[in-house]
């Protein structure tokens, strides 16, 4: 099941995606980066535009490089039941789960999405590789599994017109797919997989094609969306989009379990805000139950708090502290600007038992002013919610624009 | 199925192994109801007595008596139940080819050309040796410290290792004993003795049942293992063979109130809602309990009894990594009358007879077996029980050998044909030192590491169930997890060699294992 190895990938330490070239066209400042081994645009032409086409429009943003595994078998149910603590009994064909995984002592590995694309057949999409994950998982299981990164090409095709570009395309029915649900529609050169999911906490979708229709694909939704201001982005927009939905970040938020090296580095899904993921009573042993379940029983070391913070500068690295000049409680881990929620907002962890909703904490910002650093101390306070959470994410069918 | 009380047990123990045995007799004793359930058709695991041929007996793998825990015999009070010694404390002779052979005993070694400087030397490092052994000994006693929760009796068991290593041995003998600890055999010989035959002979007891020459590293603490346990290091012959052993264990635990069970394979170990409900038979009957004991070997007891799906990953991949390469086969042979070994007296053939003539030659000897080769020149230790115990022939003598090196894979598998050979080279080495040896064979039996795992269950043919090297012993045994006899499946406990202190006929871990199961110890 692994893809076809191309001998000649030592020449170059780059990958390109199958949409590179159609990327390339819409690029004005040259910013790019490394996310596995693939180049993708930082930005394309410039952040602010960018996110907004995520809140207002449509936005384009190339997800090939996520690690991508098919797994396949008579127990791939039994097989992503003990990989997963969520109950994967509950996952039914053409439904898609956001999840994490643990390693035995209950601490994340990875987050991501699976997808159940058959009766005995699941594709696993995550930010970090998985395939040695995979390979001791499945010991003693019937289930034959393969990273697939290369052989998928994936677009998140993020907004509030997605829905109707979709449809301007010819996907039949589209409008029906309520959230996490996963279609198959015709294509030139085969079925593409469309799931409506994201990392934008908005309306959106993401389309899985063979490479070959990658670039039919995006010319598709360009013809079909010529009229409602389609824009390929960049990391930076998505970045400012995913913390305002409050969503985490494998490597930002948390270290994968299997990286971390201290003791205490990584963290378990309660301490990630993510105890709704864990399924302890589902009957059957999965990584990390016996560990959660003490976790559980005992109490978490750390709590993830979504911080409104106070005042214009961003909190980036902050330590957070129980009051002014008081006793440091925690870190920052992620910030942003919210331009639609108006907020100055951070992720983060505080000790237990800090942190509950509504209570207060402190950030010790550093900031620059023309080179020169300064500090200041702002009052942030713990929210319940997202800061941008709106109705159109879940609501079916989307809006008709 | 039947569904009645008489198939509701509080323990149930898969094996009857010694140390399956051993459990089963301790839980009894404290009132639990117990069964333990043997696929053969007699109880005793690798310490067993079966016949060769007509008339006569031989011990078909362990072969002798040299580290059954003290405190399991007396508690079993096995004498009572029939074990009785054929001889103790035998001495080694390490053969010569030209006939001066080196004579072995506890705390003396004469002929070999030893000098009298070299005897002395050989003495003082036999008394440091068992001080060393006496400083390590309670921990083969004891269940390894569990250093991530020290309760009381695991700080105790600190500090007195702690105090055994300072105060015991002296600072002095403390820092000699940490340099020594993590050496090969090779270096430390080298270190004390020059007599090439004295080396030989002393590194084949480290390497005795491991897969490692001499010059492999860590395999001193192995030879120190073998003082550290039971009977600090002096070799028994249980009358009517180590079968004796385990019968004598059998009849105790049955004493006690404990339900022995042949011929009643496992098919499988049962979990309901993560948890262990019971067995299920071959045959399909069905016995339940909450609590089940595995005097199996750890992967066969995780991958084929109770299934991966019922442990978490990192587990299960540890459970693979654990080594268990097993490089020594067995020879039996019956005997017409006593082969003529050159220069050894018929009256002194009762001791074990040692083929290990330099420490190059066990090295050489290993090399082979790294590459899946069986050793063309093997060394082996040779024992002759039917002199010392009457029972195991009725005319003509029974002869065990144990040997290094034979491969468990070997290159083109072992074919009848691959047998053969190498049974003709561990004859033709034994014809070596007793020239008449085929003249005396009415019949051989060569085991090799291949048919060792398919008779006894000893994964990869290793005797240990899991080699005993540093990294795979104490808290390590058989992994992190697992070193307490509970396993991270509730209700689910090992017994048997896999688990501390190991392998050889202990006894240790099913006393251990029956402790943490009545203490309700988890993982």
């Amino acid at each position: 099941m692994t893809s076809q190895v191309d001998k000649d990938h030592w020449r170059s330490a780059v990958k390109y995606t199958p949409f590179y070239n159609k990327m390339k066209e819409h690029d004005y400042v040259n910013e790019w980066h490394r996310w596995a081994e693939y180049t993708v645009p930082t930005v394309l032409e410039n952040t602010t535009f960018e996110y907004f086409a995520i809140r207002n429009a449509a936005s384009l943003f190339d997800i090939t490089p996520m690690s991508k595994y098919r797994i396949k078998g008579p127990e791939a149910l039994d097989f992503m039941n003990r990989l997963l603590p969520r109950d994967m009994k509950k996952l039914k064909i053409g439904r898609v789960a956001y999840t994490v995984w643990c390693d035995d002592e209950g601490m994340v590995i990875d987050d991501g999405t699976v997808f159940r694309v058959a009766e005995d057949e699941y594709l696993l999409c995550a930010q970090e590789r998985q395939l040695e994950i995979l390979k001791r998982n499945a010991i003693g299981f019937e289930v034959e599994y393969g990273e697939v990164t290369d052989d998928i090409a994936a677009l998140s095709f993020q907004g509030p017109v997605t829905c109707k570009i979709l449809k301007n395309m010819g996907l039949k029915d589209v409008e029906t797919m309520k959230m996490f649900d996963l279609r198959f529609f015709d294509f030139p050169g085969g079925e593409i997989m469309v799931s409506r999911s994201g990392y934008t906490g908005d309306l959106g979708y993401e389309i899985w094609t063979k490479n070959d229709q990658a670039e039919p694909l995006w010319d598709a939704i360009f013809e079909a969306g010529k009229d409602y201001n389609i824009r390929p982005i960049g990391g930076n927009a998505l970045e400012i989009a995913r913390v305002e939905a409050g969503l985490i970040a494998a490597g930002s938020d948390f270290l994968p379990a299997n990286e971390a090296v201290r003791p205490g580095h990584a963290k378990s899904p309660y301490e990630l805000g993510l105890g709704w993921l864990v399924k302890l009573d589902k009957g059957v042993v999965f990584n990390g139950r016996r560990a959660l379940t003490k976790e559980k029983k005992n109490g978490s070391r750390y709590r993830f708090v979504k911080l409104d913070v106070e005042g214009n500068k961003t909190a980036c690295n902050a330590y957070l502290f129980d009051k002014e000049n008081g006793k440091n409680i925690g870190y920052v881990s992620s910030t942003a600007w919210a331009p639609s929620a108006k907020k100055n907002i951070a992720l983060g962890f505080v000790d237990m038992p800090h942190g509950k909703v509504g209570d207060e904490v402190w950030a010790e910002i550093y900031y620059q002013k023309e080179l020169k650093w300064n500090r200041r101390w702002a009052k942030c306070t713990v929210m319940k919610d997202p800061a941008w959470n709106p109705p159109r994410k879940t609501l079916t069918p989307p809006g008709d624009f | 199925m039947t569904d009645n009380s008489n198939n509701i047990y509080d323990v149930i123990i898969v094996g009857g192994g010694h140390n399956g045995l051993v459990c089963a007799a301790y839980l009894a004793k404290a009132g639990k109801k117990v069964v333990v359930l043997e696929s053969n058709n007699q109880v005793g695991g690798g310490a067993v007595t079966s016949e060769l041929s007509y008339g006569k007996k031989v011990s078909s793998c362990a072969h002798y008596l040299n580290q059954l825990n003290g405190k399991v015999s007396k508690d079993l009070n096995l004498s009572r139940h029939g074990l009785k010694m054929a001889a103790t404390d035998v001495s080694t002779i390490a053969l010569d080819v030209g006939g001066d052979h080196l004579y072995l005993t506890k705390n003396n070694a004469s002929g070999g050309g030893m000098t009298q400087s070299e005897t002395d030397a050989y003495k003082s490092f036999m008394s440091l040796i068992r001080e060393y052994a006496k400083t390590l000994g309670f921990l083969a006693d004891i269940p390894p410290i569990d250093i991530f929760n020290l309760d009381w009796d695991n700080k105790v068991a600190a500090l007195k290792l702690g105090w055994k290593l300072r105060f015991g041995l002296g600072a002095e003998k403390m820092s000699e004993f940490l340099r020594m600890i993590g050496m090969n055999i090779n270096d430390v010989l080298n270190d004390e003795f020059e007599n090439e035959k004295l080396k030989g002979a002393l590194s084949f007891d480290a390497v005795l049942g491991t897969h490692t020459g001499p010059y492999s590293s860590g395999n001193f603490l192995t030879f120190l293992y073998r003082f550290a346990s039971g009977n600090s290091g002096a070799l028994d012959i249980p009358e009517g063979g180590m079968g004796a052993v385990t019968a004598a264990m059998a009849k105790a635990a049955i004493a006690f109130g404990a339900e022995i069970r042949v011929g009643a394979r496992v098919g499988s170990i049962n979990v309901e809602n993560c948890a262990i409900s019971g067995v299920t038979l071959e045959g399909g009957e069905e016995l339940r309990s909450n609590i089940v004991a595995s005097n199996a070997n750890m992967k066969t007891t995780v991958f084929d009894m109770v299934g991966t799906k019922h442990f978490e990953a990192d587990f299960v991949k540890r459970v693979v990594d654990i080594r268990m390469r097993g490089a020594t086969a067995k020879l039996h042979i019956a005997l017409r009358g006593l082969p003529d070994f050159k220069g050894v007296a018929q009256s002194e053939l009762h001791n074990r007879l040692v083929i290990a003539p330099t420490q190059d030659d066990v090295e050489r000897a290993f090399n082979h077996v790294k590459y899946g080769e069986v050793s063309p020149s093997p060394m082996m230790e040779i024992s002759i029980p039917s002199l010392v115990d009457s029972t195991l022939a009725e005319n003509g003598h029974v002869l065990s050998a144990t040997i290094q090196y034979a491969p468990y894979n070997l290159k083109g598998g072992w074919t009848d044909q691959a047998k053969a050979d190498f049974l003709e080279i561990c004859i033709d080495r034994i014809a070596q030192y007793a020239p008449d040896i085929r003249d005396q064979i009415e019949h051989a039996e060569l085991l090799t590491p291949k048919d060792i795992e398919e008779r006894f269950g000893m994964i990869g043919g290793n005797w240990h169930h899991g080699e005993l090297t540093l990294d795979q012993m104490m808290m390590l045994r058989p992994v992190p997890e697992a070193s307490r006899y509970a396993l991270p499946l509730g209700g689910l406990y090992i017994c048997g060699a896999g688990a501390h202190p190991g392998g050889g006929v202990m006894g240790a871990a099913g006393r251990n294992a029956a402790q943490a199961i009545l203490k309700g110890e988890a993982s």
